[in-house]
């Protein structure tokens, strides 16, 4: 492996960070696409030059750009996200129907295979797919379709399909979550879905164990245990040892179970990494201290990891998508910050310093090893 | 010919400098204009009316001979200063933020 590629979408745009396997001297590229809103870039697993990026503005709406050449050039390719048939309805925040509409692209998941082909997590939730580089979009309609897409309800940042999980060893089962909805799987490649949120439970609900209706912040899980998942919740974290059929809290002795980002450890399925925020309305760490939180064993038992990172004084928030980690041994670990800061360790978290710290809002974090 | 104005942000996704020059065969109007527009550009579908309804989105303003054509129905014929190429129709986003 010769190096890395960190891809960094912000409040105004895309940057492009690259170090070799030391990851210690970074070269930073960008802003791409300055002014925009950049919600998520991400490269193939087929091809690591082949990037796709949503790009979005209050002003001009949804655009996707796509890269051959690493992010060093870009062209934009389709557009155009039309719901398959009625839109339907969601609960708006007063509980009354409130008809679907397009807002913007979320996530974008490249397929594992074919870097023709790319999922897109999109608000008012959905998920489309294009199997012809982003030039169109068609909606995998069975997922609104599949009964409860009536009950769902916006989160505080819209009601987004924020996470896209590829399962490696069956091509037809996916995962997705819903901000505020939950976790939904389909095992035929996405005609079908059916909620899988057995064992949430969430206080802000009426029925807390329903269901439908929990927000789940992000979702992961390791590559050689695709039936495991782990789960950042609004509240509590979460897994699951059986694709989603089951959940169990894990937050353990974690000094608050809120927060946004979770992510497994690249060789070490129970090695598993989140940044507890001090609750849903105060979004910054507890005590002002920037503190991630690893667990070798899946859960239950946490370690602050605060090496370098800011001890006091530090008000910022990690996004769902703005964590991410390599292939490398050791494996590196970054997040990005609301601050502007994007944090790497190259030791598994050991100790931590910034990439670079003064960009826009950081939206998503990805991380390419390149061969 | 007409010409058109574009704001800094779709110039730069157009890759154009200053106004664009459109031959438009038939009356010039807000939607002739803007799908002789898009048929030149097509990156810029989308970006200034929605590609299913074709209406202008809610944060980009029409302006031409210092009116406000914004809220004009789209087969309104243009100002003949427009048409005549004396005058750019500007697309324009709109104020917003603090």
């Amino acid at each position: 492996m010769s190096g890395v590629r960190v891809l960094v979408g912000t409040l105004k745009g895309a940057f492009v960070l690259t170090s070799d396997a030391k990851r210690e001297r970074w070269d930073i590229r960008g802003p791409h696409f300055g002014g925009w809103e950049i919600y998520h870039l991400k490269g193939s697993p087929a091809d690591p030059n082949r990037l796709y990026a949503s790009q979005s503005s209050g002003w001009f709406g949804q655009l996707i750009q796509r890269s051959n050449d690493g992010g060093k050039t870009w062209e934009p390719v389709g557009n155009k996200f039309v719901y398959d048939g009625v839109p339907g309805t969601h609960q708006w925040y007063d509980g009354t129907p409130h008809p679907g509409e397009f807002a913007r692209v979320w996530h974008l998941e490249p397929s594992l295979i074919d870097p023709d082909t790319v999922y897109a997590g999109v608000e008012d939730a959905a998920l489309f797919r294009s199997v012809d580089g982003g030039q169109t979009w068609q909606e995998l309609s069975g997922l609104r379709g599949h009964g409860s897409g009536p009950s769902w309800q916006p989160g505080a940042g819209g009601m987004c399909l924020h996470t896209i999980l590829l399962d490696p060893s069956d091509p037809g089962r996916i995962f997705i979550a819903i901000s505020a909805a939950g976790v939904f799987r389909t095992d035929d490649g996405g005609t079908t879905w059916r909620p899988i949120n057995r064992g949430l439970k969430s206080e802000q609900m009426p029925d807390p164990h329903a269901e439908v209706g929990h927000c789940a912040h992000r979702i992961a899980m390791h590559r050689s245990r695709p039936g495991v998942l782990f789960m950042q919740k609004h509240w509590d974290v979460m897994r699951s040892d059986d694709a989603g059929e089951s959940w169990q809290e894990v937050s353990g002795n974690l000094p608050t179970e809120f927060g946004f980002p979770i992510d497994v450890h690249e060789h070490e399925p129970e090695t598993i990494y989140v940044v507890p925020i001090k609750n849903d309305s105060e979004h910054y760490p507890p005590e002002g201290k920037l503190r991630v939180y690893r667990s070798r064993t899946g859960g239950h038992e946490w370690e602050a990891l605060t090496k370098g990172l800011p001890q006091r004084d530090c008000y910022i928030n990690v996004l769902r998508d703005a964590m991410a980690v390599d292939s490398f041994d050791p494996c590196g670990v970054y997040f990005g910050t609301t601050g502007g800061q994007v944090y790497a360790s190259a030791d598994a978290g050991d100790s931590w310093a910034p990439i670079v710290r003064d960009l826009p809002r950081v939206l998503s974090v990805e991380v390419q090893t390149l061969p | 010919m007409i010409r058109v104005g574009l704001p800094a942000h779709l110039r730069t996704l157009a890759r154009v400098d200053g106004e664009v020059k459109l031959d438009v065969k038939i009356q010039a109007t807000q939607r002739s204009v803007l799908d002789a527009l898009e048929a030149r550009y097509p990156m810029l579908r989308g970006t200034i009316r929605d590609q299913v309804t074709q209406q202008r989105r809610a944060f980009v303003r029409f302006f031409a001979c210092e009116q406000d054509l914004s809220h004009e129905l789209p087969d309104t014929l243009l100002p003949d200063a427009v048409a005549m190429g004396a005058e750019p129709f500007l697309t324009i986003g709109a104020i917003a933020g603090g």
